[in-house]
């Protein structure tokens, strides 16, 4: 209760984001986030996107955004699912949503 | 026949390779010597397998005929029988199998145990391919390969591993680099109902994907690297295709291999597997992931055959071994637009996918030259500047794990963040009162030349001379002192 209460004194959208596959070596090597997203009327993927590589991005952003989205070979989940299943970079991000970015794999 | 007769084309392919390996840097004597022990020991092994054979034919001739069982002999319903047992695969399961022709492409941490799993199961036809050599790396987590397989094709020591564990399949192994030409004259004469893709590389992955696709074949697509796997099929009962996921290949620099990002290990099967994590997780973190997905990906083809549902399609499953996480996710279905997949294709036959990719079909490195001839000093000449400052570029934990003496380590990739360089000005301002040379050393000679022209940008002030090590560590290795590890 205390948590709910505290979300809407403050506003904040609470949110975790994770890294893995490799995308975690551009955001210091932490693969687990819990962000509290600051007062905003709506929060869309992309708006994510902007804020990460402004507030937790470590290097080399051209790693991590191209062109307004994510870099080929990084798979977006929303609640563990694909954001192509929803609507990318405009999905409206909701509290407590798990928002993971997946580099994709090539060794064997 | 027609397995020997291959076996036998590779094992003189084989002894070339070896020739050709050892030519370089070894006394002739020495290598007359290996080669000749390894003619010997090829003859001894075929006559053991001969008479391994025999014993076998022998032992279950008895149970070679079929009066009680339809479609399998006696000895297929005893060997198989702990799977035949399952109602979901019965013996419509084992028949399946049986007819089946399954392709996999790589014999490495994926391949090996996904082949070990499929052969054992009792898969009619087993395609195997890969080009390349078995390497002492290869070992911790490429299981058809033996410590005496060392120079010899991987699809050669795959072959007899699988042939001895089981001889009553057809095992077709190829030693060729997949490519859209090996592919397409394979396909040609080829028919197969599932492909598994144990390959290393992003070019290999496009190219798998689109014949799959040309053919309609599902393909059993894993992968794997450090502590994660990723696992999915493609093209399966309307689900995504590869390039559905990403039409666009990654920048080739964001690509990790195993010779670099390194690899946790394999022990095949996902259940001893688990065991052993958990057993070994315990005094260390060491594992086995590639074990796992490959596998899996076993189980999926099975799956596949058998027609018993429940196939990874549309799915992907991830597994993250530090945490000891499986996450199953949701995929998008297939995309109408996508460009081999879709109901508008543009891509409808093979096309170049190192150049599509921009970076090669293997994951082995391309070696750079990037600096003039006077900015390199050959390795043999260390030995006769021992007062000379020797930078060694590569990770600290490489540097860890073999060094040279009085090599000083300072990672390439702190020059590049720019990170600690007041320690690394200071090191070098006091050795420029007696010295003007400084010597920069990696694993291969690469990373080093980087740092060359990156040190001389930074530190145009101080009196000194980058000089790169020609060939780093392993050509150290190859022309100084071969007890020096190449790893």
């Amino acid at each position: 209760m205390v948590g709910i209460q505290l979300f809407y004194e403050m506003n904040v959208l609470p949110i975790t984001v994770e890294f893995s596959g490799g995308a975690e070596l551009l955001f210091d090597n932490k693969r687990h986030y819990n962000i509290d997203l600051p007062n905003k009327d709506k929060w869309k993927l992309s708006d994510l996107l902007l804020w990460l590589k402004d507030n937790l991005l470590s290097e080399r952003p051209e790693l991590f955004i191209q062109n307004n989205s994510v870099r080929p070979g990084i798979l977006v989940l929303v609640n563990d699912s694909d954001w192509e299943l929803m609507d990318t970079v405009d999905y409206v991000i909701q509290p407590n949503d798990k928002i993971v970015f997946i580099s994709t794999l090539h060794g064997g | 026949m027609y397995d020997i007769r291959i076996n036998n084309d590779l094992r003189m392919h084989s002894n070339m390779c070896i020739r050709h390996k050892f030519f370089l840097g070894r006394m002739a004597a020495e290598e007359q010597k290996i080669e000749k022990l390894q003619d010997e020991i090829n003859q001894l092994r075929e006559e053991l397998q001969r008479k391994e054979r025999e014993l076998f034919d022998l032992k279950f001739k008895k149970y070679h005929d079929n009066k009680y069982c339809l479609g399998l002999t006696a000895t297929d319903i005893m060997r198989y029988s702990r799977q035949m047992l399952l109602s979901q695969f019965s013996i419509t399961g084992q028949i399946a199998l049986k007819k089946s022709r399954v392709l996999i492409v790589g014999m490495g941490g994926l391949g090996c145990p996904c082949a070990l799993y499929l052969a054992a199961a009792g898969i009619g036809e087993l395609t195997i391919v890969d080009y390349d050599e078995v390497e002492l790396t290869n070992l911790h987590r490429q299981v058809l390969h033996g410590e005496n397989d060392i120079g010899i094709p991987k699809i050669l020591s795959a072959y007899n591993r699988l042939k001895n564990l089981n001889s009553n399949i057809k095992i077709i192994p190829i030693h060729t680099h997949a490519n859209s030409s090996t592919l397409t004259d394979l396909f040609k004469n080829k028919t197969f109902d599932v492909v598994v893709d144990g390959s290393d590389n992003v070019a290999t992955r496009y190219l798998l994907n689109d014949i799959c696709v040309l053919n309609n074949l599902p393909l059993v697509s894993g992968s794997a690297l450090q502590m994660e796997g990723q696992l999915t099929v493609y093209n399966y009962n309307k689900g995504p295709c590869y390039r559905c996921l990403f039409p666009v290949p990654p920048p080739p620099d964001t690509v990790m291999n195993c010779g670099d990002g390194g690899v946790l290990g394999p022990v095949p099967g996902i259940i001893g597997t688990l065991q052993a994590l958990e057993v070994i997780k315990t005094c260390t973190s060491c594992f086995t992931v590639p074990g796992i997905i490959g596998t899996l990906q076993a189980l999926e083809v099975i799956k596949i055959l058998t027609k018993q549902g429940g196939v990874l399609s549309s799915r992907l499953l991830t597994f993250d071994a530090c945490e000891a996480v499986f996450r199953n996710v949701k995929l998008r279905t297939r995309n109408s637009r996508c460009a081999v997949c879709g109901d508008d294709p543009t891509i409808t036959t093979l096309i170049d996918y190192e150049e599509f990719c921009g970076a090669s079909a293997h994951d082995k490195v391309i070696d750079v030259d990037i600096l003039r001839k006077d900015d390199h000093i050959p390795v043999k000449e260390l030995s006769s500047k021992p007062e000379t400052l020797l930078i060694d570029v590569r990770p600290t934990l490489e540097f860890a794990m073999c060094n040279l003496d009085n090599s000083y380590n300072f990672p390439y990739s702190y020059i590049k963040k720019g990170k600690d360089l007041d320690k690394l000005r200071k090191k070098l301002e006091d050795y420029s009162t007696n010295g003007n040379e400084v010597l920069i050393i990696c694993r291969r000679g690469n990373d080093s030349q980087r740092a060359v022209l990156q040190l001389k940008e930074i530190f145009t002030d101080l009196p000194l001379k980058f000089l790169n090590v020609l060939g780093g560590l392993y050509a150290y290795s190859n022309a100084v002192d071969s007890s020096f590890p190449i790893y």
